[in-house]
């Protein structure tokens, strides 16, 4: 009998990831690429990539989900699942400690409660604001002249932050610029901008309460900067999976085995 | 006269008639009659204000007023807020809120206040016309910014406003509170008279008093219907059907229109014939309306075979009627005012919802969030915590406003409520 697999694709703001597993619940291939301007597409290449990576064909696939913001347009899924059940579905998976989920990704952050199952009990997410999210630090790399995967590591050079006041993205960038105009140093204004998202997403937390162990995904969670002074403020260890990213598309796949087994 | 103002009763009309596709029709039950009568009844309450001007004294008031007290002085009443509701359900509530920006008020404003101040400075109004204020009566009992939204309508007619001084029960009503309201309520009343033209009458008062004692008992009656599964109509409707307790108490019409209403639940209840074809989960729905959201929540719920059964705000019109006391009516008006939802501490909230989540059978909770009314939005988080704690019912925050839908998304509120869909499903 053909072996079966299982497929989860995450269609975010910015990027776009597919999960491939097989019947044992093991991941044996992912992708991400950009979203660009469609969301179909983008789900389709993932997919197709994460599938050649392994010589896999798409009829051997049982089924597929679809999360992210794109999961109403992905045409070849079985099923759309949202990104809060697919980002406690994966953390569980990968630690099956884990009692609250962390996830900053591209245009919004979350705090995802989960029980002992994995089962989702409450979340809550940013409101309708870019502020504490990956689209932030995106902006803010780039006014300050820095790659985003340097960015966080430029947050550790100093211990001293700058107060940054503004939690708008828009705004926070004038702030920036009057900043540098004022001769402040570079790192320690990436470091208060760090210590700006880190103080909203913690205060985001407060409001489901810190449950188990503390999962962080998302694509921020690469930023060793927001992963070390959020660690100091919630005073606790963050877990953070191998490739944080695709930890929304790992929950759809591993919710496609739970429904197309 | 077509669609002269019912509030939001154009909302409403879509909800059980027009633009229904015949799938979602199946998602409901038969449209409840009384709905016709409500928007007559609206209707007509609105186009006869155009005339009212000169015709009897016209007063503007706020939900949370005493209204009884200006009925038996013979005044046309306006509501503002409901006059908002109606701006929203058309969807005409960012247009009109730009108005009142442009005249230099804050966007962070309540919305119902910049929508009336809009229609002050500009007179536009889907009603048509609303009809001058000679008088602008208020209550702080909701909130502290009808205080001043009231003042600029104040100003800007160069009218008297008579404000009704709650104090906020940070614990329980106290009896010196209560002097002091009553007090208020006595001083109101040579004032009252002068501007009216009329004595004041304590037997046509305790009458109006009566009547709308006997209106929010039947309001209470209405709401009670829907304990029983399936419920005969959503909260999506009563949200209309609550127009008249809130702009007509006290008035005849209000009184014989809920008696209607209810027969109609009551006979439905009997024929087990329920608002949606599948009631799987019952959900409380807390804050004002969504008004220009109404006919989309109603059909996105009915999908997942959920429905509205309870709502803290459908209920405050039902809440603390029965301490009115023709017998004893400014003491008693003092104590229904005082003990209103948004007038009382955070614990008696809780309380609230707890008892409604049992008498009603509620496995969820919907909590809007809006950037309108902070006094409601206040403490929505502790709430949600505590009530998972103590009956382990789930919730779900929703960021949005009551009128302006600039301050809704939908994109994001579609993720919140499918993960909320996703947590019940469980």
């Amino acid at each position: 009998m053909a072996e079966k697999y299982y497929a989860g694709i995450d269609v975010g703001s910015h990027s776009t990831e597919a999960v491939i597993i097989d019947d044992n619940k093991q991941q044996l291939s992912f992708s991400i690429i950009d979203t660009g301007l469609d969301g179909n597409a983008a789900a389709e290449n993932a997919l197709n990539l994460a599938l050649a990576k392994i010589g896999i064909n798409r009829e051997n696939l049982n089924g597929i989900v679809a999360t992210g913001y794109g999961r109403a347009n992905v045409t070849n899924a079985g099923k759309q699942v949202t990104e809060i059940t697919c980002h406690a579905t994966g953390a569980h998976h990968i630690f099956p400690q884990a009692g609250t989920v962390i996830d900053m990704g591209g245009q919004d952050s979350k705090v995802i409660h989960i029980d002992e199952n994995g089962q989702l009990v409450d979340f809550v997410m940013n409101d309708k604001c870019a502020a504490g999210t990956g689209r932030f630090l995106e902006v803010m790399a780039k006014r300050l002249g820095s790659d985003l995967d340097q960015f966080g590591n430029l947050a550790l050079l100093s211990e001293q932050a700058v107060p940054i006041s503004n939690t708008c993205t828009v705004f926070a960038e004038s702030e920036v610029v009057s900043l540098l105009a004022k001769n402040h140093p570079r790192d320690q204004i990436i470091r208060g901008l760090h210590q700006a998202i880190v103080d909203r997403i913690w205060a985001q937390s407060q409001t489901v309460g810190i449950h188990g162990a503390v999962i962080m995904t998302g694509g921020v969670a690469l930023n060793q900067g927001v992963i070390q002074l959020l660690e100091d403020k919630l005073k606790c260890e963050l877990l953070v999976p191998p490739q944080p990213q695709i930890v929304g598309a790992l929950g759809a796949a591993l919710i496609a085995h739970r429904n197309f087994r | 006269m077509k669609d002269v103002g019912a509030p939001a009763l154009i909302g409403l009309r879509e909800l059980t008639r027009k633009k229904r596709s015949r799938s979602q029709s199946q998602l409901f039950g038969p449209p409840l009659e009384c709905t016709n009568r409500l928007k007559e009844i609206m209707t007509r309450h609105y186009y006869l204000a155009r005339f009212a001007t000169g015709a009897k004294p016209v007063a503007w008031v706020t939900s949370g007023a005493p209204v009884e007290l200006l009925r038996s002085f013979g005044f046309y009443t306006i509501y503002p807020e409901n006059h908002g509701a109606l701006v929203g359900a058309k969807k005409q509530g960012a247009a009109m809120c730009s108005i009142a920006e442009s005249a230099g008020y804050s966007p962070d404003l309540c919305s119902y206040a910049r929508i009336d101040l809009a229609h002050t400075l500009s007179g536009k109004t889907p009603t048509g016309r609303l009809p001058k204020p000679d008088l602008l009566f208020a209550s702080n009992n909701i909130c502290q910014t009808i205080t001043y939204w009231f003042k600029a309508i104040s100003y800007h007619y160069n009218i008297p406003l008579i404000l009704f001084d709650t104090p906020y029960n940070y614990t329980e009503l106290a009896q010196t509170d209560i002097n002091y309201m009553v007090e208020q309520l006595q001083q109101m009343i040579p004032i009252l008279e002068q501007a009216s033209e009329r004595k004041f009458n304590n037997s046509k008062f305790a009458e109006i008093v009566g009547r709308a004692r006997e209106t929010s008992l039947t309001w209470g009656a209405i709401l009670a219907t829907m304990r029983n599964s399936p419920a005969p109509m959503t909260i999506f409707e009563t949200f209309f059907h609550l127009a008249p307790i809130v702009s007509l108490r006290g008035l005849p019409v209000a009184h014989d229109y809920y008696q209607i209403l209810l027969t109609e639940l009551e006979e439905r209840v009997r024929d087990g014939i329920g608002a949606t074809s599948r009631e799987v989960k019952r959900l409380m729905w807390d804050n004002i309306a969504i008004w220009y959201k109404v006919r989309d929540h109603s059909i996105q719920f009915a999908e997942q075979g959920m429905n509205f059964v309870t709502a803290t705000y459908t209920n405050a019109w039902a809440e603390t009627t029965q301490h009115l006391d023709i017998n004893n009516p400014f003491e008693s008006m003092a104590k229904t005012y005082s003990l209103v939802i948004l007038n009382n501490n955070l614990d008696y909230r809780l309380k609230l919802m707890q008892r409604l989540i049992q008498e009603y059978q509620v496995d969820g909770l919907v909590i809007h969030s809006a950037r309108s009314c902070k006094p409601y939005s206040v403490g929505q988080y502790d709430i949600k915590r505590k009530l998972y704690q103590e009956l382990k019912i789930p919730a779900v925050i929703i960021d949005g406003d009551i009128t302006d839908e600039r301050a809704y998304s939908d994109e994001q509120t579609k993720t919140r409520l499918d993960a909320f869909f996703e947590i019940l499903g469980n």
